[in-house]
């Protein structure tokens, strides 16, 4: 086939990949785009089949490679689905790696024999972006399925020394352009694949849904850094989309935290010195706590309710039970919608899966800038297993470390209902004046056991 | 002034042209559906599979196209996983059947 045939091809699967994304503008029309990304990628897929030789070989590393993913992507939990993310980056991240070093051995099959400077710089950009997404990913997957620590790890002198690293290995980069030789191509590979693990390991577990963004959008800087070296137009597209998709997910993280992406980068929240005092200081207030019939009857007597959920509540297998308590209420003439926070689960839109998986319909379901201005005509808030996020000290107390967050304003409604184990402290280590105030009832227990009771309740 | 531009000049317009559009239509995803929006990134970054099809291409086997063939492999992971699992999550998302 010829070339120019194949680069038309091209370009129609990117087209298509720019209409699957744009698909996700609402769920109404991203199935259909997931189909056009589908079927882009096999015309990308077929076309070069048609290019190369070796067919029997290349099919055969798709079937084994698709039936993986296909196992995964069926079995997977949808709790489970940051996990599965950082997992994939770091396929990209190592496919790119080895794509590289084949074009370097071979670059006669690339068309691109003899090598030129820029070929060369390319390879070098693309090499490293690609072994700092395949190490930092697999450092990634390790906190978020619980198989590192979570905690972040620190040693004395760090950023300094991870700033030499990338300096050796630039220069090694800058070496290898120049000599064109094998060796100072692998010391700089092994150099970012060191960096990657070190970059994301003193990165704590409440900052993951930035990582995971992060290394998203890396893992496409990767694949378009291979395609400047291919002179390969769609990939430098698919690359793009990618990379600039993970680059706003980490901003609208890093914006829904109030932090700002150095300060991810470089450190930890909770490792900081002046924290760890805010949280001992814990002091003993008085609450109004009551039961799950209380909690039952209050809502079922209201005319409004809007239910605020977090990451407790997935870890409590309550998602399921919350939705059918909704349908009880909303039986009951109650109208009932979800507030979520942006980050509520593990990941952007994490929240949104787990309520969808629980057969909650999307319409009930509203992003925290879409119905903070409706809590104080709300007549009861249940706050399930969330905590920092309805912390109004986030909106008045310049001294606390969520000073400037943004917040959902579950404190406006005229009853409070928040479903808690105990007075514990959130990801931040704050206490949270939310549960102190007088229209605050706290329900204390098991987040699926206290919505079972207030069902069981309800049907009465 | 030289007639031919440079290949990297060709790819770099098409780079910056690709962020700006992807910029624009990334803003435009509801933050509802953010999360099968990276497991379809994650699909869509399997494209490198092209890169390694090519890599594993040349008839003669060698390290080349052994490497070649264990990222076609990878990549596909990517690609089948992510399109599939995206799927499984969107089917997911259903307004009130009311």
């Amino acid at each position: 086939m010829s070339a120019n045939f194949v680069a038309l091809a091209y370009l129609i699967a990117a087209v298509l990949f720019i209409l699957a994304l744009k698909g996700l503008s609402s769920p109404i029309s991203a199935r259909r785009g997931n189909m056009f990304g589908m079927i882009g990628m096999a015309i990308a897929v077929l076309t070069t089949l048609t290019i190369t030789q070796n067919l029997i070989y290349i099919a055969l590393a798709i079937i084994v490679g698709g039936a993986v993913g296909a196992v995964v992507a069926r079995r997977i939990q949808m709790t489970a689905m940051p996990e599965l993310v950082a997992a994939m980056h770091s396929l990209v991240g190592l496919a790119a790696v080895l794509v590289a070093m084949s074009a370097f051995y071979n670059p006669v099959a690339y068309g691109i024999a003899p090598l030129h400077a820029s070929n060369l710089i390319e390879l070098f950009i693309g090499t490293f972006v690609g072994a700092i997404t395949f190490t930092g990913s697999i450092i990634a997957f390790g906190k978020l399925s619980g198989k590192l620590g979570s905690k972040p790890l620190h040693f004395a002198g760090q950023h300094w020394f991870n700033l030499l690293l990338g300096v050796v290995m630039i220069a090694f980069g800058i070496m290898f352009i120049f000599t064109e030789s094998w060796t100072p191509f692998l010391i700089m590979i092994a150099l970012a694949l060191l960096l990657g693990v070190l970059l994301i390991m003193p990165i704590g577990g409440a900052d993951m849904p930035v990582v995971v963004s992060m290394l998203n959008s890396y893992s496409g800087w990767a694949a378009a850094g291979i395609g400047f070296t291919l002179n390969n137009n769609m990939l430098i597209i698919a690359g793009s989309l990618v990379g600039s998709s993970g680059a706003i997910l980490s901003y609208i993280m890093c914006k829904a935290m109030n932090r700002s992406f150095f300060n991810v980068i470089l450190g930890g929240f909770g490792g900081g010195d002046g924290e760890a005092g805010g949280a001992g200081e814990v002091e003993q207030r008085p609450v109004r706590s009551g039961s799950a019939d209380d909690a039952a009857f209050l809502m079922g007597n209201a005319d409004s309710v809007i239910i605020v959920p977090g990451y407790g509540l997935a870890v409590a297998r309550a998602q399921h039970a919350i939705n059918e308590m909704a349908e009880h209420l909303i039986g009951k003439g109650v109208k009932v919608r979800y507030a979520i926070h942006p980050v509520a689960g593990r990941m952007p839109g994490h929240m949104n899966v787990l309520l969808a998986e629980a057969e909650v319909p999307y319409d009930q379901v509203l992003e925290m800038d879409e119905i903070n201005n409706e809590f104080a005509d709300t007549d009861v808030v249940l706050v399930i297993g969330a905590n920092d996020v309805v912390n109004p000290a986030a909106k008045t107390d310049p001294n606390s470390p969520i000073y400037g967050m943004p917040i959902i304003d579950a404190h406006k409604a005229r009853t409070i209902l928040v479903v808690k184990r105990s007075m514990a402290v959130g990801y931040a280590g704050l206490d949270n004046d939310l549960f102190y105030l007088d229209k605050t009832m706290m329900v204390f227990g098991d987040a699926k056991k206290v919505v079972e009771d207030i069902i069981k309740s309800l049907q009465h | 002034m030289s007639s031919a531009v440079d290949p990297v000049i060709i790819n770099l317009t098409v780079f910056v042209l690709a962020v700006v559009v992807g910029y624009h239509v990334v803003w435009n995803v509801t933050p509802a559906l953010h999360t099968p929006l990276m497991a379809v990134t994650n699909a869509i970054s399997g494209i490198i599979i092209v890169g390694a099809m090519l890599a594993a291409g040349p008839e003669q086997l060698d390290v080349g196209t052994v490497m070649g063939l264990i990222a076609v492999m990878l990549a596909a992971v990517n690609v089948f996983g992510g399109f599939l699992v995206t799927q499984r999550m969107l089917s997911m998302f259903k307004k009130k059947s009311k």
